[in-house]
């Protein structure tokens, strides 16, 4: 009971005029510089941060600006899925998984049904987060720390068995973009002998950062399905039908409930890998989708504008944003890039994040906690208030709307990584994924293991370091047991499934 | 400045550029600054660059704002190379640790000579302390080194990176009490923080602002500080030296200019990040953090180069890895 | 179509090779290091080595753009088994146009940078090849470049590249910034 009281003072607090005026200009800047490619919550926070000082000294309480750069972040989760529905292009990383229905869907003329499920779905994650948040932060940081280097490998080899079925009916081609994805994410630089690796053509300028999960993105996303869309498409391509109305929006709100499966899986699920703190949203709403086509009866129809498909990534995006403040402020050990950030910003204002600040710190923690469900309710109202001027974009003819998509995808690059390179690496692998797509080669799977890959290797190699090079350690432990052997379960049913068609023809 | 003023500035400002073209003789930037930070968001060297970008922000410092740009690829080799090559040495200066002085050594193909980069200011030198979880039962450097001891390899050292700052100083623990704990990489402090605190790994050298939050839990115990004389926040907690090893180790923090900066830049950045360094709020954080170390800047931070450099090449050189 | 089919697996086949090469090269302060000696799945008692996971998922793509090239001998795949061409003349035409104005933005980006990149790709896009009126290429086009300045150099204090033209900037600078 003594939560709720604590839960009830830090609403109030959060719905003060000034707080509740931060929360509203930040998922305000959130939703802008989320739906912008490339830049995601971790920009809008970095840039914002040294004017929190401001708001310090003006509002005089150190709850203010953190509850600032948390509706932000919010924002911004929500304004991932806008370009991933409405252009295509992943707005942030986290909101990849939100293409592979989202945009289906678009282009079936339904984008505001989308957008409504994504907001919808997205408001739907933060609240349940929020509560489990509320009710159990310091046990749950407690098996955060449960979590060591082999059941963090675990847990993506289990992200990948549920994306097994991700790819076309083309077996070797579905490996080859896998395995071309996970090869990428290893060149650059090898965390553990410390020794540059694949640096390929032997250029430091190109290669020493690595291959950004966005530049595969991106390229993928924004150029090659572009172009491909321009040639299958040729000049007669409509997008979408002329009259939004609020009418419609309001038919496709009274639609959500068919994308209940994909809310609840994603929430939950998005929840528990963001408070991991090496895996974090991204993962999360990848996982989401996938477990939610894997469970769903109508398999066939993921890819191709399923209402689930869209509401499991975003429910598990927003879910996981919550959940990785979790470790951020319960341990001190930020779950993604943006609560880095918010965690710098915490130690800048004076605060020491750590498994004190709950009971030291209840001045802050509180209202921000209270905060987290006003921001997004505010975020789930601007948003949908907003779905009509989103569809605008839409309504422009498409020989504008391409150039202006290719500029984005241009820009977008450049400002994630200020780094020519990697924009020509961008186009680079652009073009190649739409002479690719020509030729059946599925391309999310290459964008998926870009995600997971670097945080796989790096795990797998630090188990079997601590293991003396022994396997088993993945199956002893008892965390990472159950979750590997579930993995290799998922990971060989489609084989069982194959053998036994086989079995089935001969007989 | 009002809008108003701004714009009379600009205008004067163009006119001057066109009759005078770029030539300076007391510098003053004319474009934003990029504030290169050798290593990924929301590490140690991120939260204080951008400590320094909000001092320099808030105190009105600077007349074009810096620009933070996170270049942490390759061990911060991504970030040598692109100082190295910067198109414009008075506008790009960098925030370094010290990958600053094993990166050049372990990646000789990199072709960077650090003592060509400006010295404009070191400001503040970080510690390192040795920590246990409380569940271990190690409650000083001696039952540390028995027990370590009694291990072998099976005692685990988490820390940042290879062949960096945590490995150099487990290298040295190792070889003076002749150890076999065995040292695995992490890609962060903070990660190496949080294994530590849910009992994955054995120890950790962690800087004191990485293990902050699990020290004042009770979760981690620090046992022994790699510092010439004991911390002020840790007045318990003995030295390296008291056990008699003369062993100190400490990370540099400090901005760096890129290479070819002129002199007139080059002193302003000085004074710039001096003012910095006197701020309250830098003062306070430093004191906060454990950080050691006075301002130091111009010849005598290069002499300080020379000097890590050639320690650092040793080191590397003993532990085989560089030859 | 069939043609293409076939080339790609065994583009793809040689990139292959070509990363299980590079996976296999040495740390670069020892030159002593025998290529191919990280690859192992425990070097030294410590797990794999550097090139592990790199060369022999490379290897699974060698193997896999073998079985493409099987696919295609058999003609089980769908693109194997089609007539049509890979790239039919609008086609052609069409990447040449988009491709190679793509490639040529980022070529002038180098040169005079986003701000005067910007404007020239979005007028030859939506002019020539868009067929839009010239006012409405160069509004959208010098609208866009000013909005990026905006979003980008101002809000964001994401400095793009100005390569050429970074004097006409400074005035600029002294008055946003």
């Amino acid at each position: 009971m003594e939560v709720v009281v604590l839960l009830l003072d830090g609403v109030w607090a959060a719905l003060q005029p000034t707080n509740l005026g931060l929360a509203f200009l930040g998922v305000v800047i959130g939703l802008f510089v989320g739906a912008m490619p490339g830049l995601g919550s971790v920009n809008g926070v970095a840039i914002l941060l040294p004017f929190t000082f401001v708001i310090q000294e003006i509002t005089g309480t150190i709850s203010s600006p953190m509850i600032f750069l948390a509706a932000i972040y919010y924002g911004a989760m929500y304004g991932g899925a806008i370009s991933s529905i409405t252009l295509g292009i992943p707005g942030a990383s986290t909101a990849v998984a939100t293409t592979f229905d989202g945009r289906p869907m678009a282009l079936g003329g339904h984008a505001e049904k989308a957008l409504v499920i994504a907001a919808i779905a997205s408001f739907a994650g933060g609240t349940i987060s929020n509560i489990i948040f509320t009710g159990a932060a310091p046990l749950l940081a407690s098996v955060a720390l449960k979590f060591g280097n082999p059941e963090i490998f675990a847990l993506m080899l289990l992200a990948f068995a549920t994306f097994i079925g991700l790819g076309g009916d083309d077996v070797p081609k579905t490996i080859i973009s896998i395995c071309f994805g996970l090869v990428m994410s290893a060149v650059g630089f090898d965390i553990i002998s410390g020794a540059p690796r694949l640096l390929l053509f032997d250029s430091t300028e190109w290669f020493s950062r690595g291959i950004q999960f966005l530049v595969l993105a991106i390229g993928v996303y924004g150029i090659g399905e572009m172009l491909w869309t321009i040639n299958s498409t040729r000049d007669s391509f409509k997008m979408t039908e002329a009259n939004i109305t609020l009418a419609r929006v309001w038919q496709a709100l009274k639609s959500f409930p068919e994308a209940w499966r994909g809310t609840s899986i994603g929430s939950f699920l998005g929840f528990f890998v963001g408070i991991l703190p090496a895996a974090g949203a991204t993962p999360g709403s990848l996982m989401a989708y996938g477990v939610t086509k894997m469970v769903s009866k109508n398999q066939e129809e993921f890819g191709k504008g399923r209402p689930d498909g869209v509401a499991a990534p975003e429910a598990a995006n927003n879910s996981a944003s919550t959940g990785a403040m979790l470790p951020m402020m319960t341990l001190g050990i930020p779950g993604s890039p943006t609560t880095a950030v918010l965690l710098a910003g915490m130690v800048i204002w004076g605060l020491q994040p750590g498994p004190l600040l709950f009971s030291e710190q209840p001045e802050f923690v509180w209202p921000l906690i209270g905060s987290f469900y006003i921001s997004n309710v505010i975020a789930v109202v601007v948003n949908l208030a907003c779905i009509p001027l989103f569809l605008k974009v839409l309504r422009m003819p498409f020989s504008i709307l391409a150039p202006l998509i290719f500029v984005l995808s241009v820009v977008g690059t450049y400002a994630a990584y200020q780094n020519i390179y990697d924009v020509w690496l961008m186009l680079i692998f652009g073009i190649g994924a739409f002479l690719l797509r020509i030729l059946d080669y599925p391309l999310a799977p290459a964008v998926l293991a870009i995600v997971l890959g670097p945080i796989a290797e790096p795990k797998l190699r630090q188990s079997l370091l601590l293991s003396d090079g022994s396997w088993m350690i993945f199956l002893e432990r008892p965390i990472s047991g159950p979750i590997t052997i579930a993995a290799i379960i998922l990971l060989l049913l489609p084989l069982y499934g194959f053998i036994r068609k086989r079995v089935k023809a001969r007989s | 400045m009002s809008f108003a003023r701004k714009l009379t500035f600009g205008i004067v400002a163009l006119l001057t550029s066109l009759a005078i073209g770029t030539a300076h003789a007391d510098f003053e930037p004319t474009k934003p600054i990029d504030f290169v930070i050798m290593a990924g968001k929301g590490g140690g060297a991120d939260k204080m660059a951008r400590l320094m970008q909000s001092i320099v922000e808030k105190e009105g410092l600077a007349s074009r704002p810096l620009v933070p740009v996170n270049k942490s690829g390759g061990s911060g080799a991504e970030a040598l190379v692109a100082l190295n090559s910067a198109t414009d040495p008075d506008h790009t200066i960098m925030v370094t640790l010290n990958s600053f002085f094993t990166t050049p050594l372990r990646q000789p193909g990199l072709g960077i000579d650090i003592m060509t980069f400006a010295p404009i200011g070191r400001m503040a030198e970080d510690t390192f302390v040795l920590w246990v979880h409380k569940n271990e039962g190690v409650n000083s450097f001696e039952e540390f080194l028995a027990e370590a001891k009694a291990r072998g390899s099976g005692w685990v050292m988490g820390g940042t990176g290879s062949a960096q700052e945590d490995q150099i100083i487990t290298d040295f623990l190792n070889d003076t009490f002749d150890l076999e704990i065995k040292y695995i990489p992490y890609k962060g402090g903070g990660a190496v923080a949080k294994d530590l605190a849910g009992e994955q790994i054995d120890s950790s050298v962690n800087n004191p602002s990485e293990a902050l939050g699990f020290y004042e839990s009770g979760d981690v115990i620090p046992l022994v500080a790699f510092t010439s004389e004991r911390l002020p926040m840790f007045p318990d907690v003995p030295t390296l030296a008291e056990a008699g090893e003369d062993f100190a180790y400490y990370m540099q923090r400090a901005v760096v200019g890129a290479p070819g900066m002129t002199d007139e830049a080059l002193a302003y950045y000085t004074n710039l990040f001096a003012e910095v360094y006197n701020s309250e709020e830098w003062q306070k954080y430093k004191s906060d953090k454990s950080l050691l170390g006075e301002y130091t800047s111009g010849d005598d931070l290069a002499d300080y180069w020379q000097t890590q450099r050639d320690r650092h090449e040793t080191i590397l050189k003993a532990s085989g890895a560089i030859n | 179509m069939r043609i293409a089919e076939l080339v790609t697996a065994i583009a793809i086949a040689f990139f292959s090779l070509y990363l299980m090469w590079e996976s296999g090269e040495g740390p670069s302060w020892d030159p002593t290091a025998v290529r191919f000696a990280n690859i192992g799945i425990n070097v030294n008692n410590e797990g794999p080595g550097s090139g592990f996971w790199p060369f022999w998922l490379s290897l699974a793509m060698l193997i896999c753009s073998a079985m493409v090239g099987i696919n295609w001998f058999r003609r089980k795949s769908v693109p194997s088994q089609s007539t049509e061409r890979f790239l039919d003349t609008y086609g052609i035409k069409m990447f040449a146009l988009v491709g190679g104005g793509l490639v040529a933005f980022l070529f002038l980006v180098g040169l005079i940078g986003f701000y005067g990149a910007i404007p020239i790709f979005l007028f030859y896009y939506i002019y020539f090849l868009g067929k839009h009126p010239w006012w409405l290429a160069s509004i959208i086009g010098v609208g866009v470049a000013v909005f990026c300045f905006f979003f980008f150099d101002v809000a964001m204090r994401i400095v793009l590249p100005k390569g050429a033209l970074e004097p006409l900037f400074i005035p600029l600078y002294e008055i946003f910034l």
